[in-house]
């Protein structure tokens, strides 16, 4: 017969031989032979530990209770590995890359290493979780005092609380004892994963043994059963649709966020391959470990009397019938089940409160990373030895508060709607660069402030922490805000309602508030290391040090990584940077990869809180946001468009400048015109005044004084009108408003009428011109009035300043290179080679003498023979003036 | 005692004019009709008033006068400044280079007796 001491015996004998499984792996991982362990078949157990107690006894008691609802639980954490597998990739290489120890390390790391985050998190995971260990604890209990009740009858003085109080107290032991052996860099734990793997094989066995017992030994095979079934309470059992969903989604979404999920998938994770096989074989051990669930409530409820408790039909079907073996079978199944759980939710918890709560403080109590004295590690150690306590402590307490009435499934799906709370932060972490720390601190505090109000806390039961009137009328009789009614949307399933509110003004208050903030630069520099995680082969740079702090480190990476462990990293770093002896240089990738060792010890942030003390200055150079800017191609081609628009946009301004230059040259210019214009239109009326003036004013002038003065006003009116007209042509000229009156005619008729229209007046017979007549019979199709104006100005110029005693001109025609050549050279001085830069300008008149002219002969001159197709230019080194005057061929009949 | 005025202007027909009316006033006038040794011939003459022209062949009636300024006899002679460029860019420039007054051309007779009797009183 079996006893209850038998029982503990059986239970001790269990454990002990789970330790000894947990040794031999660990001995075979430090050995080096630990490739068995690390095959993906061991993984897909480990992940077993979703299915607790819970599963084990809970499942049984849900089918009981709701029929197939229960298939819920499993069917998300299918959905997942089955359609979601890329998610799991994603955290599993970003766990690798970041050295991530746990799911508040993931997400302080990737919200800029915030140490605060972290805490929060930890928290939460800690509220989250505590109900789920106390449902262990109830489990393992009730189990033990189903056999007491039904064998050991003087054992009742023993109190379910007594026996709690040992098994927390084992649990943690154990937990202890495998999970702190030592402190692992890269926080995998061989021995408790073998451990685990082989209880999820065990729990199974049980289960598996019960269900067939039930189908084959007490139902008459599978027909039989179907035919129970469908005659049964669960077979009229309704489906709801909204619970149905809710509840995948919270399965789903609890598989990803619980720490303890978070802790085999990621943290242990040997190797992404893993997920491969565990994408199928997972679903596939769920799928085993709920078939008989159906079968073994609707026997239980015909077998055993009514008003038993379904949760352990799986115990107490065997023992009813007196099948001891498989009782004592079905007890070690759930112990494995519910110490599996307590064992890892523990081991992860306690990573993250060690890490980010008492590690923290212990520095800034003990003063800092590279001043505290002795060996860090066993600082570390301590505190997580103290954490696992803690967490289980918690849990038996939540067990005694609750008084362990409660139905164990429901107390698993509050704790699933506590942990899913991290969902919109996780996927958000590492999918969206654009979430910020504000965000996550937003959203988790909206839906754990809304989980803890609509779920936990009614929870505990009315009157508890919230009493009758606010479940009715709302606090302070706000009706909106009634903790199962929110916004007076009534009817709702409590726990669909507190999921859907929950999780969705999460993920909108996450949203907004990371749309609102600005993220940090080590924000965006974890962010796009996170969503980017495929990309990056090596990570962006995030600190600098000088060799002066390399020692340090090296005190400081001993106290934490071990002495040997931590020379031997530096060792290498110094070989791979090529430097003589053990010191490496504090260069940004060795910091980098120090931190990462760090981290996996003591979590990102105090890592990079330890680093950040020794190195000190700014983490994040401005290279590293450079890096960060460069990383998506999105922004790569932002950046090109950018680049190109600034390139345009300069181009336009060069455009600009040179159009404004232009504009300032042609008004400067018209400036100077206007001035030019100016005085040579005032010098003769100042003439014209003066003398009209004098001749008004005197009376006693002489007749010959009279004529004088008369004859200087007529000629200083016609110079003045002159130069109106030649300032009207040359504006004609200019603005290419000219009307050219082409006509034939001969060269040597059109140089005569220019002689006798030149040669007129005082001194115009004193210059003699000299002409080739031979040369001159070229018949000409031109505007011939205009090119006889240009002879004029020229024999006219010769006229007025050629300085010689005797003045002569020749006219000299030839063609040149198919052009006519008329070539008009005085013998006089000639024009300076300066002057010569400029005659041609307008109001340009040069040397002594500058007689009565303005200054725009000359330029009406170019500016003719431009219109005419032709050229005129400056002839030197001819003795005198020279002036080549050039009309082309087409214009030119070489006469027969 | 007869005033002497010299008058550096290069346009025949205004020396003309001008000499005929400050002549007619009881001036004797003394005419230069170029820049370069412009400066020269005031030092020589020391006269009592200059009438001085901008627009001159080899050098401006602006450089003659500040060249004026500098030198210790001419540095307070009185110095009327004559141009045909009537902006007022053109003014600015003649009162910094020291110009006792400043005309634009065309002038009234009448005008430039009254600011040569002026100038030289006092």
């Amino acid at each position: 017969m079996a006893t209850f001491n038998v029982l503990v015996a059986v239970c001790l004998i269990y454990v002990a031989f789970l330790f000894v499984v947990a040794f031999a792996a660990e001995r075979a991982a430090i050995r080096g032979r630990s490739n068995w362990l690390r095959s993906p078949l061991i993984y897909t157990l480990s992940l077993s530990i979703y299915c607790t107690a819970w599963t084990f006894y809970g499942a049984v008691g849900y089918a009981a209770r709701s029929g197939l609802e229960y298939l819920t639980i499993y069917l998300g954490p299918s959905l997942v590995m089955v359609g979601w597998w890329w998610i799991l990739r994603k955290l599993v290489r970003i766990g690798r890359s970041q050295r991530v120890t746990s799911i508040a390390d993931l997400i302080s790391s990737r919200y800029g290493k915030s140490n605060l985050l972290a805490i929060g998190v930890t928290i939460l995971a800690v509220i989250g979780t505590t109900p789920y260990i106390a449902l262990q604890l109830q489990s393992v209990t009730v189990s033990f005092s189903v056999f007491s009740d039904a064998y050991d009858v003087n054992s009742h003085v023993q109190s379910h609380e007594s026996n709690a109080l040992l098994i927390a107290a084992g649990l943690a032991l154990f937990t202890i004892v495998f999970g702190t052996r030592n402190l692992d860099a890269n926080e995998r734990h061989h021995g408790v994963v073998m451990a685990i793997a082989v209880e999820a094989v065990v729990k199974l066995f049980a289960l598996l043994a019960v269900g067939a017992f039930v189908v084959w030994g007490l139902g008459g095979g599978v027909s039989d059963i179907l035919n129970r079934i469908d005659s049964s309470e669960i077979g009229d059992w309704e489906m709801r649709g909204d619970r149905w969903a809710g509840l995948i989604f919270l399965s789903a979404a609890a598989f990803l966020c619980l720490p303890r999920m978070f802790q085999v998938m990621v943290v242990e994770n040997e190797d992404e391959g893993h997920l491969r096989t565990a994408a199928w074989a997972f679903p596939a051990y769920l799928m085993l470990i709920s078939l008989f669930v159906v079968p073994i409530a609707v026997v239980g409820l015909d077998l055993l009397p009514a008003g038993s408790n379904p949760d352990f039909f799986v115990l107490t079907i065997p023992l009813a019938t007196g099948n001891d073996g498989l009782a004592m079978l079905s007890f070690i199944g759930g112990f494995s089940s519910a110490t599996s759980m307590v064992i890892v939710a523990a081991l992860a918890l306690s990573t993250m409160v060690s890490n980010h709560i008492v590690m923290p403080i212990w520095l800034s109590a003990s003063g800092g990373g590279a001043s505290v004295s002795g060996d860090v590690r066993h600082v570390v150690l301590l505190s997580r030895r103290i954490s696992i306590a803690g967490v289980v402590t918690l849990g038996y307490l939540y067990y005694r508060l609750s008084g362990g009435g409660t139905a164990l499934a429901s107390i698993g799906l509050i704790s699933f709607a506590g942990v899913a709370q991290f969902l919109p932060v996780l996927l958000g972490g590492i999918f969206w660069r654009g979430a910020t720390r504000l965000g996550a601190f937003a959203g988790l505090t909206v839906g754990f402030v809304i989980w803890a109000y609509a779920l936990l806390l009614p929870s505990f039961g009315t009157g508890v922490f919230i009493s009758e009137s606010v479940m009715a009328q709302g606090p302070l009789g706000l009706s909106w805000l009634r903790p199962q009614a929110f916004f007076g949307i009534d009817g709702m399933d409590p726990l669909v309602h507190a999921i859907l509110w929950s999780i969705s003004l999460n993920a909108l208050a996450f949203f907004v508030a990371s749309l609102i903030g600005f993220p940090s630069p080590l924000e965006r520099l974890q962010g796009a290391q996170f969503v980017n995680v495929y990309e990056h082969s090596s990570t962006p740079q995030s600190w600098s040090g000088s060799l002066a702090q390399s020692e340090d480190l090296m005190v400081m990476a001993q106290r934490i990584l071990g002495a040997r462990e931590a020379q031997r990293l530096f060792e290498r770093e110094a070989r791979r940077q090529g430097v003589s002896g053990l010191l490496p240089e504090p260069s940004p990738d060795f910091l980098q990869v120090l931190e990462r060792e760090l981290a996996g010890s003591v979590g990102a942030a105090t890592a990079h809180a330890m680093i950040g003390q020794i190195v000190g200055g700014a983490s994040v150079s401005v290279e590293d946001l450079m890096a960060v800017a460069d990383e998506t191609a999105q922004m790569m081609e932002y950046s090109s468009q950018l680049e190109a628009q600034s390139d345009e946009l300069s181009r336009t301004a060069r455009q600009l400048r040179q159009a404004n230059e232009k504009l300032t040259r042609i008004s400067e210019q018209k400036d100077a015109f206007l001035s030019q214009i100016s005085h040579e239109l005032r010098t003769p009326m100042t003439s014209i005044r003066a003398f009209s003036e004098i001749l008004r004013d005197s009376e006693k002038l002489s007749e010959d004084d009279k004529i004088k003065y008369s004859s200087i006003i007529h000629n200083e009116a016609i110079r003045l009108t002159r130069l109106l007209d030649d300032l009207l042509d040359l504006s004609v000229l200019e603005n290419g408003q000219v009307t050219l009156n082409v006509q034939t005619g001969q060269l040597a008729a059109i140089l005569d009428h220019a002689l006798a229209a030149a040669l007129t007046g005082n001194g115009s017979e004193r210059l003699h011109v000299t002409r080739h007549r031979t040369q001159e019979h070229i018949a000409l199709t031109t505007d011939l009035d205009r090119l006889s104006q240009v002879f004029i100005n020229l024999i006219g110029n010769a006229q007025k300043y050629c300085d010689a005693d005797y003045p002569s001109l020749t006219i000299d025609v030839g063609v040149h290179e198919g052009a006519l050549v008329v070539d008009f050279v005085d013998n006089g001085t000639g024009i300076s080679k300066d002057d010569q830069a400029v005659i041609f300008e307008k109001f340009s008149r040069v040397g002594e003498q500058r007689a009565n002219g303005a200054g725009l002969g000359l330029a009406i001159c170019r500016e003719i023979m431009s219109r005419l197709g032709g050229d005129i230019a400056y002839l030197p080194g001819q003795g005198g003036g020279a002036f080549r005057v050039t009309l082309p061929e087409t214009r030119v009949t070489l006469a027969s | 005692m007869e005033k002497n005025v010299l008058l550096i202007e290069d346009e025949p027909n205004i020396i003309e004019a001008i000499s005929f009316i400050l002549s007619r006033d009881g001036w004797s006038v003394a005419t230069h009709s170029n820049g370069h040794d412009a400066v020269g011939v005031v030092q020589t003459q020391l006269p009592d008033l200059v009438i001085l022209d901008v627009m001159l062949p080899g050098k401006s009636g602006y450089d003659i006068l500040r060249e004026l300024r500098e030198g210790d006899q001419t540095r307070s002679l009185p110095v009327l400044m004559l141009t045909a460029r009537g902006q007022v860019k053109d003014r600015e420039m003649a009162e910094r280079a020291g110009a006792s007054r400043f005309m634009t051309k065309p002038f009234s007779n009448a005008e430039v007796l009254e600011v040569v009797r002026e100038l030289v009183t006092e």
